[in-house]
């Protein structure tokens, strides 16, 4: 394919992966723009995997300030706190990126990006949000569907010891290898506002259990108009109820959302680092299958919980009758 | 793991950083290249988690300092090793000192993590792991089928022969039909004469290899009944025009104090690795090559051993390589392709170490916790299966039959008046036992140790004996006798039952010995839900973890992407293995697994998935639903 040819420079520093995925995929890499709003420790493990990696550039977006959570879970955020002054947690994060992967041009910016235009959203090829409420996530969403050119969108929750990641690649070609023959691939993803609308009790008896979960801490955060991961162990009583009124709304067995799962999920606000780099990992991986167009990618959900090992990716397409 | 409350750690790695490390290293940076692992390792976690305490040793894993008592003082041991000799080697340690291990590999998009305890679950070794492959060396001297045979002609025999000690043996000149008589010969024709021409010396050497050798292996009839022949090439015809003085000068190349800058490729302005050159372009840089050693690095030919990141060696035994392949109509490979070759390059990525690391400390923290029943062997795949990515398992009970941590004794085939001592010790003692310091006794006769303290009588005696066939040793060793062969630092002992056969099969059974008595482990019983992990020491997180590092790069097994495999039946609780084939011994497929679902109720639905791998074959899977795993 035309294009720039790989400097010397990055075939030997990309050498390793450039044996994993080829020089094309490589190239890919090196011409995609990344867009991040929300930083929590697994995007943080995500942005290292992504700049290690060799994108064109990663853009960060988070006016937080650093918080102890923050803290225990974001190996990106310096420990010296005379950093922190008048810094975001983007900016903050951004300049330790820097200094991953020099070829990478890193760089943080301030906003509420929901209301931004869909001119600054088609700059990027990719899109990741985290530690937003669900109108965010899902408004975000929605400006990337409605871009002529293709925006990959992702988000990623990590809540304690348990995380989600969410896939929506639009309408996607790609193509596979199979037994020497290039086969061309087509798949239709949903937005989140879609998927997360198919019925309950039409989902297979299989399903994860997490996704349930997490949707019913996510609406109890909506409703209450709480702050992304803003839920606590003294919320649990008021989670539980809300869990038994959305069952009987969609026709789903009680059982089928554990409590004890749903206690274990907002017990701790903070996230537990290894599934952080797990999440990251994930992300990072489907990420770069995106750009490059090789690989089958996640359709459209993983979840990975700590307390039983699994990582599970569940397809969730709204269905019709 | 440097999140977690207070601990302390040791680390331990004989590597410096490399620029191809960089892609998924994190803790180190360009300006690290050349530093110790072990200690640029260590302060990196320090800048963001100042208060842990980490101790590195830029070290090698297997020194005899790292001894049982230094094991002993750990909670747990963190493998993130590259090769098998050394996992194994500290398998051994940790079931010596009873300091549970967490082993781990990663390969492109695959890895898995593995949790062993003596006594409790297999160790490393209850599975036999695939050996580094190994070819007949008639498949490489003269009937290669496959470009890595190719490869491997062009470095450790060519490029050792022209390059490296030339006191070595060196099978170059080995025919199928007569070895004898050439010794003499081949050590004149490889040598380059007073005075020589460096083109008519490289043009020589070519004619040799590619055009004399084939003509002489073609001589012989029988061996091409059933093969295609090779094409004999010379040079006159590969490449007609003697070069010309081209910008191949020794200042294009950079500095001549630098040896490692210089290149034939950029001498003859050939820019992409990637690009498969024409048999024209091989004999060019064949030659250049080969002059460029000559001409800039005349002090270290004679000592000279293939490094893949000795960008002329690479390039000179690409070419070799290619040439050869041509000559046996074998498809033509990319420098890129043939440098991971030769190189025993593991691709290696970002996100599946991370993935790998994130599993790794999520086992490390129950072991610390002393959760024992909740233990899992996780693999990371590649495709889903059955919907999962990351697919948990139980450990399984020790292999019975392991000579590692269950005792067995081992039965050895090997005709005992041919063989010497010297072939038991390198071909089974070392290669197959994974022992360093090997003692070997029979009854009570000493026959051989290594030992700093030996005194001269014992080494000449040892010496000695090496060179004796196993019949004509002090103490005779003949079919029916068993030997004990025993490692100090790794607290190993294994009885070996000699059993004598007189013939084998030069292509399947290259080394002209058997191993056997390593069997598969049979039906065992379900790993039982009461136990407790014996109290060893304390689980007090303030004591010192280990973790292990010859290369940060993990990697599995070396051969084959294939995640370790194990059948289970549930319900009559019998278990049977297949073994991922290596090179030389067919696997043992044996698939009884049968597959048996259980009906899933409203909670405990957890799925096992195991794999029957076979490198050979595309995966088939089998699927089995368990109520035993935890909630």
């Amino acid at each position: 394919m035309e294009g720039e040819e790989l400097t010397e420079q990055e075939t030997a520093l990309y050498d390793r992966q450039i044996r994993v995925w080829g020089a094309d995929a490589q190239r890919r890499l090196t011409r995609a723009a990344i867009l991040v709003y929300g930083i929590n420790g697994a995007v943080a493990e995500f942005c290292k995997n992504i700049v290690l990696a060799g994108v064109g550039s990663l853009t960060l977006v988070d006016d937080r300030g650093v918080t102890e959570e923050a803290l225990s879970a974001n190996f990106l955020i310096p420990p010296d706190e005379t950093l922190y002054e008048g810094k975001s947690l983007a900016e903050l994060c951004s300049d330790s990126l820097k200094d991953f992967n020099p070829m990478v041009r890193v760089s943080a910016e301030r906003g509420d990006i929901s209301g931004f235009s869909g001119d600054f959203y088609s700059k990027f090829d990719v899109v990741v949000v985290s530690c937003c409420t669900l109108t965010t996530k899902k408004l975000i969403n929605d400006k990337c569907r409605r871009l002529s050119k293709r925006v990959a969108f992702y988000s990623a929750d990590c809540r304690y010891s348990s995380g989600e990641i969410f896939v929506d690649l639009h309408s996607y070609k790609y193509t596979k290898n199979k037994l020497d023959e290039a086969i061309e691939c087509e798949l239709q993803y949903p937005s989140f506002e879609e998927a997360t609308a198919v019925s309950w009790s039409k989902l297979p008896r299989k399903m994860s259990k997490l996704y349930f979960a997490m949707r019913v801490i996510e609406k109890f955060e909506e409703k209450e108009g709480r702050s992304p991961g803003g839920v606590s162990i003294t919320d649990l009583p008021a989670v539980l109820k809300l869990k038994n009124e959305l069952c009987e709304a969609q026709s789903l067995k009680e059982s089928q959302i554990p409590d004890a799962l749903l206690e274990r999920l907002v017990s701790s606000q903070i996230e537990f680092p290894p599934v952080c780099a797990i999440l990251g990992g994930v992300l990072g991986q489907e990420v770069i299958k995106a750009i490059s167009g090789k690989g089958d990618p996640l359709k459209n959900f993983f979840l990975f919980d700590a307390f039983d090992g699994k990582g599970v990716i569940e397809d969730i397409s709204s269905r019709d009758a | 793991m440097a999140s977690q409350q207070q601990l302390s750690a040791v680390k331990i790695d004989m590597d410096t950083i490399e620029v191809s490390n960089l892609n998924r290293q994190f803790l180190f940076r360009r300006s690290h290249v050349g530093l110790s692992k072990a200690k640029v390792a260590r302060d990196a976690v320090l800048r963001f988690r100042p208060n842990i305490n980490i101790t590195p040793y830029h070290a090698n894993v297997k020194d005899p300092d790292f001894n049982v008592d230094f094991f002993k003082k750990f909670n747990v041991v963190l493998n993130g090793l590259d090769n098998l000799d050394a996992r194994r080697h500290v398998n051994r340690l940790c079931l010596a000192a009873d300091v549970p291990l967490v082993e781990s590999g990663t390969t492109g998009f695959l890895g898995q993590v593995t949790v062993h305890l003596k006594g409790k679950t297999e160790c490393y070794e209850c599975q036999p792991k695939p050996a580094p492959k190994t070819y007949p060396v008639c498949t490489i001297t003269s009937t290669p089928s496959k470009f890595v045979h190719c490869i491997v002609w062009a470095k450790d025999l060519l490029f050792a022969k022209l390059f490296g000690d030339t006191t070595q043996d060196n099978d170059l000149n080995v025919r199928s039909s007569d070895a004898a008589g050439s010794s003499e010969n081949s050590k004149d024709v490889f040598e380059r004469r007073k005075d020589e021409d460096i083109e008519d010396y490289g043009r020589r050497i070519f004619d040799h290899v590619f055009g004399y050798n084939i003509e002489m292996a073609l001589s012989n009839e029988d061996t091409w009944k059933n093969r295609n022949r090779p094409r004999p090439i010379y040079s006159k015809d590969a490449l007609p025009e003697k070069s010309i003085k081209q910008n191949g000068s020794v200042e294009k190349n950079g500095s001549t104090d630098d040896p490692s800058s210089v290149s034939a490729m950029a001498s003859l302005g050939m820019r992409s690795p990637q690009d498969v050159w024409s048999l024209m372009e091989n004999s060019k840089v064949f030659l250049e090559a080969l002059k460029l050693f000559f001409t800039t690095r005349e002090k270290e030919i004679g000592s000279l051993s293939f490094d893949k990141d000795d960008q002329l060696a690479v390039e000179f035994v690409t070419a070799a390589a290619n040439i050869r392949a041509s000559s046996f109509g074998i498809p033509l490979h990319s420098l890129f392709e043939a440098k991971g070759i030769a190189g025993n390059i593991v691709h290696a990525v970002a996100t599946t170490n991370a993935v790998i690391a994130g599993l790794i400390v999520i086992e490390a923290i129950k072991v610390l916790q002393n959760d024992t029943k909740n233990y899992r062997m996780t693999y990371c795949l590649e495709y889903p299966t059955k919907n999962m990515l990351l697919m948990p398992v139980e450990p399984f009970e020790p292999n019975k039959s392991c000579y590692v941590c269950s005792e067995t004794p081992l039965s050895l085939e090997i005709n005992t008046y041919q063989s010497k001592l010297r072939d038991f010790v390198e071909k089974i003692v070392k290669a197959k036992l994974g022992m360093h310091s090997p003692i070997i006794m029979h009854g009570s006769a000493l026959l051989y140790e290594v030992g700093d303290d030996l005194e001269e009588d014992m080494v000449a005696n040892y010496a000695a004996n090496l060179e004796k066939v196993l019949s004509e040793l002090p103490s005779p060793v003949t079919g029916g006798t068993m030997l004990t062969v025993e490692d100090m630092q790794q607290e190993l002992v294994c009885n070996v039952n000699i059993k004598h056969r007189e013939e084998f099969d030069e292509e399947k059974e290259p080394d002209g010995m058997v191993l056997v008595g390593w069997s598969q482990p049979s039906s065992t019983e379900k790993k039982e839900e009461n136990h407790r992990v014996s109290d060893v020491g304390t689980s007090n997180s303030s004591r010192p973890i280990a973790e292990l590092n010859e290369d940060a790069e993990i990697s599995t097994m070396e051969e084959t992407d294939v995640v370790p495999t194990k059948k289970r039946k549930l319900s009559t609780a019998s278990k049977n293995a297949t073994s991922p084939s290596s090179s030389k011994v067919p696997a043992d497929t044996d698939n009884h697994g049968k597959v048996e679902e259980i009906d899933d109720d409203d909670d405990d639905d957890d799925v096992v998935v195991m794999l029957d791998g076979n490198p050979d074959n595309t995966k088939t899977r089998r699927v089995v639903t368990s109520k035993n795993l935890c909630v």
